[in-house]
């Protein structure tokens, strides 16, 4: 789950990391306040979506009054953003977020994220901020610094001051710039984070240490414990499909392709993505049921794969374990007598009592075509694209 | 032989008289697993499926002899489950538990550190479909029926998929030593190399299928390592040819966030390390097959 950078930084401020005065408005009139409340003679007007690069495409403007400041709310509110993450549709920009401008020395680039080779929480750090950390390890190498965190005994100071030195942080700056290091990391370690992303951290002409944007993530499996955290979620700033989707357990992503997907298990929905590819097609969505494919679980899926509007044929395909094919295919007649379906239905089934299956399919009244293989099923679901 | 699980290994399970732990405890024991009991804490003294009940895994290791566990335990509690079974001696313990949460991962890792090589419980999962000798046990939640018996090894990191190449070898008439589903976490109990470099070391084992997926590093040190070290041929499917970068794809682990780490990179990587790649998941067992001519090992 990511938060918005406003969110981030207030989490960050907590656990005693420094940040540029702020506030988030929702209106122009707001803003302008906002901007008195704050003082000084600049300002810069954030808009607050789920995403990154923002400052490329007009979503952060400096302002030198606080009518300017007001003007900017005012051009971004309500506005999509589309940036190099937010894919084509962008993002709807519902907050902004006022700061003071800052006085910037020396831009920084600080991340945490796990290590999965060494399954430990990795710091990874560079001099090169506000630059993403793709562009860093393509461009600049050797400016990346990373290290490894015994989770156990967690992060100590001489691995907070290695780093510090290693962006040439001044002599007298480097326990400011631990103490932020440190903070980043008790966060990403009390909260169940999986990514913390201080991008830049700048040291200012007036020697602090700031978090000038930051981004974090969370662990979606450790929500039952973290409240605080699943209470930030903005749903506006994702797919609504998706949203419908996870709201009732289900794993869906929307792709951009016209063939929708119903599926057991995520290994089988990527793999039958890829059939769809290599006969020629392209996926609509990921949509992973679970192992169990229930019939509740079928007459959702075909609910939500029909409120997609791109798709134009629908490919169920099922291996049924446990759970056997008779009874699957019974689900299928069942969602399919709730919900009417125009496009083209392609099924394959296998596994546990396949013949059976096929036989209830068969002996209904629903139109659609049969298929045997996965090949089969990809091939079939192109076919019916016409 | 088959790896880890074999005729007589001792199982008990861990959320036995839950719903879930009830049912497949009693798919084990219809395929003729040898499960000795199970641990639910606070329902110990009951008698469940006719086998006891105990409050602690200690408790059931020192009664049954058991060596071996599976875990039905929900999310929040799944960690603790785990670290008690490896305190209790237990030597193998295969989570099937979707949705624990990473940093408790890296916890329990952390944690079965303190003990030496020899002592050290190899965890299997979490959120994975367990392992599967076939005729001889069964320690998962798969449709056992589809496995035939034979020689190939597989590790998978889905359940379904693993289930799919299982079925396309049986209708060509090929079985199976073991299959391991090592289960779709970013930070999982054993990686693709530990499986493999125990079927290197298996008489039965004559040939590796891996069923990997996009994001981590683990698909390709398992290539380095087999081509350093493996005598038997490796096959490998990755799926995730056409996943978005940086989205998650049900699995919490499927998701690509560095270099190596996309289907293309990690196809890429494995061919240089020798290792001959399913072209389409439609025909991971044809290309079993045919390594096996190629290899004259049929």
């Amino acid at each position: 789950m990511d938060i918005h950078e406003y969110q981030a930084k207030k989490i960050l401020s907590d656990f005693g990391v420094k940040i540029p005065t702020g506030g988030i408005v929702y209106s122009p009139e707001n803003a302008e306040n906002k901007a008195r409340e704050i003082g000084g003679s600049k300002w810069v007007v954030k808009a607050q979506v789920h995403s990154g690069a923002r400052g490329k495409v007009g979503g952060i403007i400096i302002c030198n009054s606080p009518l300017e400041v007001a003007d900017a709310t005012d051009k971004l509110l309500g506005k999509k953003l589309i940036t190099n993450q937010t894919g084509p549709e962008g993002k709807i920009i519902n907050r902004i977020y006022i700061e003071e401008a800052t006085d910037i020395k020396h831009e920084l680039y600080l991340g945490l994220v796990f290590d999965r080779s060494s399954e430990s929480i990795m710091v990874v750090a560079s001099t090169e901020g506000g630059m993403s950390v793709e562009e860093i390890s393509k461009e600049k190498p050797e400016t990346i610094i990373r290290s490894k965190i015994e989770v156990a005994v967690g992060i100590q100071q001489f691995q907070a001051r290695e780093i510090a030195f290693g962006l040439g942080i001044e002599s007298k700056l480097i326990s400011r710039a631990a103490n932020t290091i440190i903070g980043c990391y008790k966060a990403f370690s009390e909260l169940d984070a999986t990514m913390v992303e201080v991008n830049p951290l700048v040291v200012s002409h007036q020697d602090e240490i700031l978090a000038l944007d930051c981004k974090m993530s969370f662990d979606n499996n450790a929500m039952f414990r973290r409240d605080e955290i699943a209470e930030l979620r903005d749903k506006t700033q994702e797919n609504s499909n998706e949203v419908y989707a996870s709201d009732r357990g289900m794993n869906y992503v929307s792709l951009d392709g016209n063939i929708g997907n119903i599926i057991n298990g995520a290994g089988l929905a990527m793999a039958s993505m890829d059939m769809i590819k290599l006969a020629g097609g392209e996926p609509a969505n990921f949509l992973d049921v679970g192992g169990g494919a229930t019939p509740e679980k079928i007459v959702k899926a075909f609910k939500l794969i029909s409120m997609d509007t791109k798709v134009k044929v629908i490919l169920v395909n099922i291996f049924a374990g446990i759970n056997r094919c008779d009874w699957v295919a019974e689900g299928i007649v069942q969602a399919l007598s709730k919900i009417e379906i125009k496009h083209p239905l392609v099924i394959r089934l296998a596994g546990t009592n396949v013949e059976k299956g096929n036989e209830i399919l068969k002996k209904s009244n629903i139109n659609y075509i049969e298929a045997s293989t996965l090949e089969d099923a990809a091939n079939k679901a192109v076919k019916a694209l016409g | 032989m088959s790896i880890i699980i074999h005729k007589n290994t001792k199982i008990l399970v861990q959320g036995f008289t839950g719903k879930i732990g009830s049912f497949h405890a009693e798919e084990m024991i219809k395929y003729g697993s040898n499960v000795v009991g199970g641990v639910t804490p606070g329902k110990g003294g009951m008698t469940h499926l006719n086998l006891p009940v105990f409050n602690t895994v200690k408790e059931a290791v020192d009664q049954t002899g058991a060596s071996t566990s599976i875990l039905f335990v929900p999310p929040a509690f799944a960690a603790d489950s785990a670290m008690e079974a490896a305190d209790a001696g237990i030597k193998t313990c295969v989570a099937i538990t979707d949705g624990i949460p990473s940093h408790d991962m890296v916890k329990i890792k952390r944690y079965m550190r303190r003990y030496p090589k020899d002592k050290k419980m190899g965890l299997v999962g979490p959120n994975c479909a367990g392992i599967i000798s076939p005729g001889k046990s069964m320690l998962g939640i798969m449709p056992g029926h589809i496995y035939k018996e034979g020689k190939i090894g597989i590790v998978s990191r889905s359940g379904t998929l693993g289930y799919e190449a299982a079925q396309q070898l049986k209708d060509l008439e090929i079985g199976v030593s073991t299959s391991v589903g090592i289960g779709g976490d970013p930070i999982n109990g054993s990686s693709f190399r530990d499986i493999i470099e125990k079927f290197e070391n298996d008489d039965e084992t004559i040939a590796v299928l891996m069923i990997g997926e996009i994001g981590g590093p683990q698909e390709v040190e398992a290539g380095k390592f087999a081509k350093e070290n493996m005598s038997k041929p490796v096959i490998a499917y990755i799926a995730g040819l056409t996943a978005p970068k940086g989205r998650v794809m049900g699995h919490a682990g499927a998701i690509v966030s560095a270099y190596g780490e996309s289907a293309i990179e990690k196809v890429e990587l494995l061919k240089e390390c020798g290792v001959t790649i399913s072209k389409n998941p439609s025909v991971m067992g044809e290309t079993v097959k045919k390594v096996l001519v190629e290899n004259n090992l049929n």
